[in-house]
């Protein structure tokens, strides 16, 4: 079997399924559960001088029938006394020597009291610390998480201030909610940080109730922004992490709608390390990890990949910027009409949201049951019929030789082409 | 009857004849629907004589807007609730549904049509409105589902509708005609007032051609539809029809319908005569109301059964013996019927047109208190002969495919009388097609 271990800037894990800070980390009791249930790693909900909560705290977004697509918070961080979280994370350190348990934390913005913290928390023998320069509720309006992640000389400022008294390795977790998180990781590198994690939440509001018009979650008929999070934000994530392993080198614990092996494998080949998962944990228990640890075995085991780490950035090379991409690629839809169940789906959706390259094809299906065929000479591959089918396989995208070979709008530009949407008609 | 089978429980009535296909939870509604793919020009739209957008329906209830849903349905067809629960879907919408062609099982859309017009129902609200009136006048002749289907969209085009049926509870066959486990009078009944609410006027208990001559209402109506279904289940012209014991389909389904359970009075071992889908009614409610033993009697091979699979298997399920090859000869009994002597058969040929020969020495009797023939009903002939220029064919009124326009191009007909006896929603659907042929012929003539 594949090895799974990883050293992410010093902190080891027996594997790269971390906790994620938040709920289910907020005790040492759950914790501990999770090592048990297979957990390589935890991120201790955030420490700091503990906060009052409202209630409701969560909402949900479902999708059909799948609950949870999107998931939304305004809790805050700890609601415990410092000490308590200390104790416990000591002792959970004490029992489980192996496993990666790393601090979150969260304070005013002062050095000195930054200085306290690390010191009373890297007492407890913690693998290391995250910042939690990302929350984007609540906090954020007395100054700390996102109101420190979006600026990066405080970002800069306060992981120096960290880094000046810090034993451990020093994460920095940052927030999405701003316009260029790359920037924010260079900032975090800038000040000293051994690596950092992302995305922590998004803003949202995540509904409002048509009835009474209080947004969700409600606190007695008001909402605030929350932080959003679960499958739906996965995409955002995979973007930033991947920018952020672009431009920096330190590295990178990817966070954001992790919920199976294969989400957090493509988190590691766009250059994470480890990844963190929360929302799918709360939805479904530590039990999951059992799951992610096998499948990605089986997986390195079936690639032979010897180690996790082989994975990790397979894909980053190959996000490039737009100027970069073959411009003479070309691909077009083929529909097998033994396939095809005849729902016309992507007979619509190309008609109405595309390109009109796919006509109603009397009787070429089975039984000859009306299907719908791509007009080939107008197809410009879009992919958006072999998105909406219903049916595995019944639609590919077919490369086609043109003969020509590769060229990017770079290349275009550096040669003094023109856009060939601006060329003029030749006469001819 | 010689021996009737015990009766049941209250409880066990109800447990017998409760909701074959329960109405659908919320949650379960917007689970369903969220299996269906929303297929553009969808199959199952095709597949329903009524062309109902169920696509369409089945979205709104995922957007929770039921009202909308309901409207879909029932601006397409008056009765969506009924045959939400009547329909033999498994041939119509759900034999169509896509998901079949990938293995799957269908959308329910028969229950998830129900949910939504129970809806509207439930709450009383009103998604059909009449028409301004343009004070052109239509008699309907019956109350049944063609009549109903006739009378509301001629009610929505502005029409004063009339309907004038001899029963006392209005829905004809849709009351008095379907297994109770599918639905019961009641619902039927309360489904009529989706009709009643457009305005239609319907008067029971009043026999057209007696109450009412026809000539009054000519006199009275711009135009004339006749939604009189079939009349009495065919006869057999064996020995011994007479005896008590022996019934009709229709008389004994209709029991089922208006009496309660236990003042049906069912034999012991009970014969029924025919394999059709009605035959399976009167087969399954007769084991239902306690029969211990009741056997389907049918001349042809099992091949040749013509009830669809569903209902054949819903008879196999209820345990009914199924006696293939078997032709009854006559029944016996004195006074009351003591047994049905039958002989085997052997085919010649194919399919239904088989000729069926007895075999000779194959006589054998057996031994029941209630024999029920299922043979397909007769039609009401009298009262569609008095109309002049009306053409029959085959026992069945002859109408303009397109309009529902008889031979006297003031009288229009649809459902049972015109296409021989077939479903629910194909009456409703020839009742909604004449009431488009009636407001097209009544604005030629205006």
């Amino acid at each position: 079997m594949a090895d799974l271990s990883i050293n992410l800037a010093g902190i080891r894990s027996p594997n790269p399924f971390w906790l994620a800070s938040g709920p289910p980390t907020n005790t040492g009791g759950q914790v501990m559960r999770a090592f048990e249930a297979g957990w390589g790693g935890a991120v201790w909900k955030t420490v700091g001088e503990p906060i009052i909560n409202t209630v409701s705290r969560y909402g949900g977004i479902d999708l059909g029938p799948q609950k949870l697509m999107g998931l939304n918070n305004i809790e805050l961080i700890s609601d415990r006394p410092i000490e308590t979280n200390l104790r416990e994370i000591a002792e959970v350190k004490r029992r489980f020597p192996r496993h990666a348990v790393v601090v979150s934390l969260m304070v005013e913005s002062r050095r000195e009291v930054w200085h306290d913290i690390v010191k009373r928390t890297e007492a407890t023998g913690c693998d290391g610390l995250e910042l939690n320069f990302g929350c984007p509720h609540g906090m954020s309006e007395r100054g700390m998480g996102s109101a420190v992640g979006q600026v990066p000389e405080y970002t800069t400022m306060i992981t120096e201030w960290v880094k000046e008294v810090a034993r451990t390795p020093v994460l920095i977790k940052l927030t999405p909610n701003c316009t260029d998180v790359a920037r924010m990781a260079e900032a975090a590198a800038q000040g000293g940080a051994d690596g950092i994690s992302l995305i922590n939440t998004l803003n949202s509001v995540m509904g409002v109730d048509l009835d009474t018009f209080a947004p969700r979650p409600a606190v007695r008929g008001w909402s605030s922004h929350g932080g959003y999070c679960g499958p739906a934000v996965k995409p955002i994530a995979l973007h930033m992490v991947s920018a952020c392993a672009k431009r920096v080198r330190i590295p990178i614990s990817g966070i954001g709608g992790i919920s199976t092996w294969q989400d957090a494998a493509e988190f590691l080949a766009l250059g994470a390390t480890s990844v963190q998962v929360c929302t799918a944990v709360m939805h479904y228990g530590f039990r999951i990890v059992e799951d992610m640890i096998d499948g990605l075995a089986n997986y390195l085991d079936a690639k032979g990949f010897a180690s996790v780490n082989d994975l990790r950035g397979r894909a980053l090379d190959n996000v490039r910027d737009w100027g970069e991409l073959d411009l003479n690629y070309k691909i077009i839809a083929t529909i097998d009409p033994a396939k095809c169940i005849g729902c016309h789906l992507c007979y619509v959706a190309c008609e109405d949201g595309a390109h009109q390259c796919i006509e109603e094809y009397p009787a070429g299906g089975n039984g000859g049951m009306r299907v719908p065929r791509v007009i080939e000479d107008e197809c410009v591959g879009c992919n958006l019929c072999a998105l909406v089918c219903p049916v595995e396989s019944c639609i590919t995208m077919t490369e086609v030789e043109t003969g020509k070979s590769p060229m990017s709008w770079n290349d275009l530009m550096k040669q003094g082409g023109q856009s060939p949407g601006c060329a003029l008609p030749s006469g001819d | 009857m010689r021996e009737t089978a015990p009766k049941l429980t209250p409880e066990q009535y109800e447990r017998n004849f409760a909701d074959i296909a329960p109405p659908l939870t919320r949650q379960q509604a917007l689970l369903e629907g969220a299996r269906c793919l929303f297929c553009y020009d969808a199959p199952c739209i095709q597949a329903c004589p009524t062309r109902i957008d169920v696509p369409s329906f089945i979205k709104k209830i995922l957007t929770g807007n039921l009202k909308g849903s309901a409207r879909v349905i029932l601006s397409a067809n008056i009765l969506g609730q009924s045959c939400g629960r009547v329909c033999p879907t498994e041939v119509l919408c759900e034999g169509a549904c896509v998901l079949n062609r990938e293995g799957e099982k269908p959308v329910e859309i028969g229950r998830l049509q129900r949910y939504a017009v129970d809806y509207v129902l439930e709450n009383n609200i009103r998604v059909l409105h009449a028409g301004a009136r343009n004070g052109k006048r239509v008699a309907c002749i019956g109350s049944g589902p063609a009549s109903l289907g006739c009378a509301s969209e001629l009610a929505q085009r502005g029409y004063e509708v009339v309907i004038y049926d001899k029963n006392e509870l209005p829905g004809g066959l849709n009351t008095y005609g379907i297994a109770a486990y599918k639905t019961r009078a009641h619902e039927s009944v309360r489904e009529v007032k989706l009709v009643e609410d457009l305005g239609v006027k319907i008067h029971q208990r009043v026999e057209v051609g007696r109450d009412i001559s026809l000539s009054e209402l000519e006199a009275k109506f711009d135009a004339i539809f006749i939604g009189i279904g079939l009349g009495e289940t065919w006869a057999l012209d064996l020995p011994g029809e007479d005896l008590r014991g022996a019934f009709g389909a229709m008389d004994f389904i209709e029991r089922t319908k208006k009496e309660p359970f236990h003042k049906v009075d069912v034999g012991k071992r009970v014969a029924v005569i025919g394999a059709g889908n009605t035959a399976v009614d009167v087969a399954t409610a007769a084991r239902r109301l306690g029969a211990e033993w009741v056997a389907m009697i049918y001349r042809r091979g099992e091949r040749e059964m013509p009830a669809f699979k569903y209902e054949r298997e819903l008879a196999q399920k209820d345990g009914v013996t199924f006696m293939w090859n078997t032709q009854p000869v006559r029944i016996v009994g004195n006074g009351v019927v003591e047994g049905l002597e039958c002989v085997r058969t052997r085919l010649h040929g194919d399919g239904r047109r088989a000729r069926v020969e007895p075999i000779p020495g194959t006589e054998f009797t057996l031994p029941v208190e209630m024999v029920v023939r299922a043979l397909g009903q007769q039609p009401v002939l009298e009262l569609l002969r008095s109309v002049s220029g009306i053409l029959i064919k085959d026992d069945c009124v002859v109408v303009d495919p397109d309009t529902g326009q008889t031979g006297n191009p003031k009288y229009f007909a649809g459902g049972d009388c015109v296409n021989g006896g077939k479903e629910v929603v194909d009456a409703v659907a020839e009742g909604m097609k004449a009431a488009r042929g009636i407001d097209a012929y009544l604005r030629r003539a205006s």
